[in-house]
């Protein structure tokens, strides 16, 4: 682990980003230590509990000031974050696969009350079978409840999105939580060279956390989540909904912040480009299978096979719109899907069936939309997978009629 | 593309998690002095990490950022420029988990690559467990003891600086010494162990292993079943093979019990040490029998027990049980070249048994690996400080 603790002397150093050879989990934990979030809850599951122990050994260690609650399970720890964030602390939360299941109660309530948690969704297969590495299920399980959902890539993108999911969530515009998912193990548990941003970069960006008349306090005389009946509830749907209309600008705005203080840009918040502008198809996908993606991509260019990549950071918001007039440009897309849904339309993955859904209204042009299965349970999305799956997608682009889904890299 | 470079370490879960990932990182980050970028990570599979069980941690390294995706690209690397082995009785080969088979130690050494083995043998002696190849590859000694940790303690014995000076003298274009004495000077900040990582360095040479030499027995693997023809609902047989009495070695009449045992995970090479018997001070207690968690023993037809070395993991539990002195003595697993029958063997030569047990049976004061009472470290770290002086 990378030692964290900064003696006196260097302090002077801070003006300046420090470089850490660190996993996806631990910079997302020392993402909230510079926000310097308030209270903590954990309780382990892998591969989310990496990020529950350095947030404990930063805790010990002084670095950082928070409560750290071990709650007896998912359902009181994301339960007692609740609270605590309606009480005007700055919380951080986490879980991993069925774990995250387990809080699924208290998942349900949280966007509804106006609750700006962030939470760290290290992805995992969903039992049964157990199995320990990364299928998307988990996280997007909670996709029509409220929660805004990002998926990252890289360890400096875990940490970025942190900080701006702080910000996001936080923004009195937005009030809701956010799940920030990170593929279990490739991502979770492997070590690269990230930039910290500094304490003081950190203190431009993000504000207090600011409750305002929704603090539960005994000065702000109000009550929280009273029972309702079939008088309210559209009402207050409808309500919340507002803040499902205003997140794409919301985040649009906040992605352009972090560029000005911290240097990096990240583009378009909602989905990234690779090698899309002249390309004839695009394979489309979420989290770590972007690098045998891109390998790959990068291989078949050689041979004049012109395919480029569009990865999807923010699930919810789904940024349909924008990213029907993207896909649009392309003969044919192919979805990768490291999820499944049963019973499905055409059986496709999650993924896959909302694309079709976004490019489906209006009058544009409708690529045909492949849904590949690929990498569940923590097997690699390898490289003879990804040119399988390109030169699939290839072929439909020519026209040629493929399968609306096939399960890639599986024992016959 | 540039110049990709891996390297796996090969260690014995939770014993050794801390010093295999610390090597990584130590690559990397004198790697990166060099401007060179890199990753480092374990594999995930091997987690929860179970005691001794083998293990896998990797570093990538390449050139540019490009190159270093490539190598990113394949999760775990199949190929590797150095291997290095951090407990020699890694050497018969490792079985990480069920349906795996055994994996060969220097499997992902490529044509012309290395392999590193912390040892107090020599490499003739090692090349009689480590399989043999169809390529040519080199073989190294990094003489010393296998270093073993506890869980949360870790004993800081200068090993990780040996392996970092060791692959500096086999792998120069992956990183240099003067990167990794920077790394120790900078991250670590010890000037002993500069000198350990430059005495290692120095003295580290290896030997050319040509294509079939080595251990020339055929290892077990399994072909995984493809979807239509697994069970259903998530359920897998049992082991079906209730087991049964076995021949008399000398006699050839059925006695005692020998259970049927899951074939697919076989367990063995877990073992750092293995439980020797002396049948002739036996008392037939059962204490190792019941306590044993994988069922290991067999029940000899002279109602004795046998601990039976294809499944035994070599938990050391039966040691700790057994109520004679010097009944069962857990004894390092580099001693033994196979998993024969300790129990056949007495009972074809008694008196060839006994004179075999003084050779092989040393008592020591204890037995078992990692941290286990306070001032540990501080005895047994200078002798394997010494070792690393040279």
């Amino acid at each position: 682990m990378a030692t964290l603790t900064v003696p006196v002397e260097e302090k002077k150093k801070k003006k300046v980003e420090q470089e850490a050879l660190i996993t996806g989990a631990e910079a997302i934990a020392i993402a909230c230590k510079l926000a310097n979030v308030d209270v903590v809850t954990a309780y382990p599951i892998r591969p989310y509990d990496t990020v529950m122990q350095y947030i404990s050994q930063l805790k010990a260690d002084g670095e950082m000031d928070c409560e750290y609650i071990v709650a007896e399970g998912e359902h009181s720890q994301f339960e007692i974050v609740k609270h605590a964030s309606v009480c005007g602390a700055r919380v951080f939360c986490g879980s991993s696969g069925v774990g995250w299941m387990y809080a699924m109660e208290a998942l349900t309530v949280t966007p509804a009350l106006r609750v700006p948690m962030v939470a760290m969704v290290g992805n995992r297969a969903l039992d049964d079978p157990g199995a320990f590495g990364v299928e998307h299920n988990d996280a997007l399980a909670v996709r029509d409840l409220g929660w805004n959902l990002v998926w990252v890539d890289s360890a400096q993108e875990a940490l970025d999105t942190a900080l701006i999911a702080y910000r996001v969530a936080e923004d009195r515009r937005m009030f809701v939580p956010i799940a920030l998912s990170c593929d279990g193990a490739f991502l979770t548990h492997s070590q690269s060279l990230v930039k910290i941003p500094t304490q003081e970069q950190v203190k431009e960006f993000l504000p207090p956390y600011n409750r305002g008349d929704l603090l539960l306090h005994p000065d702000n005389v109000i009550s929280v989540a009273p029972q309702v009946n079939e008088d309210w509830v559209m009402e207050i749907r409808r309500q919340n909904f507002q803040v499902t209309e205003r997140a794409v600008s919301v985040i649009r705005e906040v992605y352009a912040d972090f560029e000005r203080i911290f240097g990096r840009k990240y583009g378009n918040p909602f989905f990234e480009e690779y090698m899309t502008e002249d390309a004839d198809v695009v394979l489309l996908g979420m989290g770590t299978m972007s690098t045998p993606v891109r390998v790959t991509i990068r291989k078949l260019r050689e041979q004049g096979l012109k395919v480029g990549f569009v990865r999807l950071r923010w699930f919810r918001p789904f940024a349909g719109e924008e990213l029907a007039k993207t896909l649009r440009r392309f003969k044919a897309v192919g979805v990768i899907d490291r999820d499944f849904s049963f019973g499905s339309p055409h059986l496709s993955g999650v993924v896959a069936t909302e694309v079709r859904s976004a490019l489906y209204p209006g009058d544009g042009a409708k690529p045909p939309v492949l849904g590949f299965i690929c990498g569940l349970g923590g097997r690699e999305v390898t490289l003879p997978d990804v040119e399988k799956m390109a030169e699939i997608t290839l072929e439909a682009g020519k026209g040629k009629s493929q399968p609306l889904t096939q399960w890639i890299g599986l024992r016959g | 593309m540039g110049q990709l470079f891996a390297v796996e370490i090969i260690y014995r879960g939770v014993f050794q998690k801390t010093l295999a990932k610390g090597i990584c990182r130590g690559i990397v980050l004198a790697a990166h002095e060099e401007g060179k970028p890199g990753i480092s990570f374990g594999r995930y599979g091997d987690s929860p990490e179970r005691n001794g069980i083998p293990a896998k941690s990797f570093a990538i390294v390449a050139n540019d950022e490009q190159t270093l995706e490539a190598g990113m690209a394949q999760y775990e690397p199949k190929q590797v420029d150095v291997a290095v082995v951090l407990d020699d009785t890694l050497c018969k080969g490792a079985e990480s988990w069920g349906w795996y088979g055994l994996e060969t130690v220097n499997k992902s050494v490529k044509p012309g690559g290395t392999l590193i083995v912390i040892s107090l043998q020599d490499t003739a002696t090692l090349l009689h467990a480590i399989h043999a190849k169809q390529q040519p590859y080199k073989l190294a000694v990094l003489k010393g003891v296998a270093s073993f940790s506890g869980m949360w303690v870790y004993k800081d014995d200068h090993t990780d600086v040996r392996v970092l000076g060791a692959i500096a003298k086999a792998l120069p274009e992956l990183v240099s010494l003067q990167s990794i004495e920077k790394f120790i000077k900078d991250k670590l900040k010890n000037d002993l162990k500069v000198t350990s990582a430059h005495v290692a360095y120095e003295r580290f040479s290896t030997i050319e292993v040509a294509p079939g030499t080595g251990n020339t027995e055929e290892p077990f693997h399994f072909d995984l079943p493809g979807w239509q023809a697994l069970r259903h609902g998530v359920s897998v047989d049992g082991v079906t093979d209730r087991g049964g009495a076995y021949p008399d070695p000398v006699t050839g009449q059925l006695g005692g019990f020998r259970p049927g045992r899951n074939d697919k995970f076989k367990k063995y090479t877990t073992r750092t040490m293995r439980p020797v018997v002396n049948f002739e001070t036996c008392t037939k207690c059962t204490l190792c029998w019941l306590n044993c968690p994988d069922a290991a023993f067999d029940v000899t037809p002279e109602g004795t027990y046998d601990a039976n070395l294809v499944a035994c993991c070599g938990c050391g539990i039966c040691e700790a049980v057994c109520p004679v002195s010097n009944c069962i003595t857990m004894v390092n697993e580099s001693a033994f070249q196979d998993n024969a029958s300790q129990w056949e063997a007495f009972r074809k030569d008694k008196a060839g048994y006994a004179v075999w047990l003084k050779t092989v049976v040393v008592p020591v004061g204890e037995r078992s690996h990692g941290f286990r009472y306070r001032g540990q470290y501080k005895e047994q770290i200078p002798a394997a400080l010494e070792i690393a002086k040279g």
